[in-house]
């Protein structure tokens, strides 16, 4: 199965989930799923002033569209959007969207959840905390959870 | 053979331990590897000691393509060093 070709973004500026949506159901009749995943600065402990994204331009990129050309092979999507924002980026504003559109639903969750797995693992981001009392932050790290959640993907085909 | 000369570029901590974003590096022959250069490396100073001082805890990007630590860099222009990723 080759596959649609997945949209992929890397940028500063945020996006807008609902035309993200809309550019993989308009003018088609065969789209009945559409999922979205949004990604969120989040501050648990009310001291976060802004993460910086850090990426790695032109790898960024490249390693998404690998990581979503895989999800576009594994399951019978018709569209796949990701859109990952680098630079300062506080609390409450989007991080990542990815949005996948198929004919029935559990292709298109399945394909949003595989896409999203790998990124957080194998696309070239880092979090760098700044604090609201202006001491330097620390680096986000890596958490073992998310390498666990890619391993259950790694499955004989 | 003639000598090889890379872009290394670094991220995160990596390159704020190391003290800068890029460099060209002229390989010395015996680095074949990517944990030979990672040696390599540590012993150029007292940042790369420090950002190089757990080589396992390093991401290695070859071309802007993942690899692990026993790629060889014969052929490479670009290898990134980074830590693991906290993207999404």
């Amino acid at each position: 199965m080759a596959g649609c070709e997945p949209t992929v973004r890397i940028q500063r500026e945020d996006f807008d989930t609902a035309a993200e949506i809309a550019r993989l159901t308009r003018g088609r009749s065969d789209v009945g799923a559409v999922v979205t995943f949004s990604g969120l600065c989040r501050d648990e402990a009310g001291t976060l002033a802004a993460l910086e994204l850090e990426h790695y331009p032109g790898m960024a990129e490249a390693e998404i569209v690998r990581i979503a050309r895989e999800a576009a092979q594994r399951w019978p999507v018709s569209g796949l959007t990701a859109i990952h924002r680098f630079g300062r980026i506080e609390p409450g504003a989007n991080i990542v969207l990815v949005v996948a559109a198929s004919a029935h639903r559990q292709a298109a969750f399945e394909a949003a959840s595989f896409l999203m797995d790998y990124l957080k693992t194998r696309a070239p981001f880092w979090k760098k905390e700044h604090r609201r009392d202006g001491q330097s932050g620390d680096w986000v790290e890596a958490k073992d959870a998310d390498e666990a959640a890619v391993s259950r993907w790694r499955v004989s085909p | 053979m003639s000598e090889q000369t890379v872009r290394l570029i670094y991220f995160a901590w990596v390159r704020e331990r190391i003290g800068r974003s890029e460099e060209e590096v002229t390989l010395p022959p015996q680095v074949k590897s990517v944990r030979e250069l990672l040696a390599w490396l540590r012993d150029r100073g007292e940042g790369y000691g420090n950002a190089l001082k757990y080589p396992d805890a390093i991401r290695v990007a070859i071309n802007q393509e993942h690899v692990d630590h026993r790629e060889l860099v014969a052929g490479a222009r670009e290898i990134a060093l980074f830590p693991p990723m906290t993207g999404g």
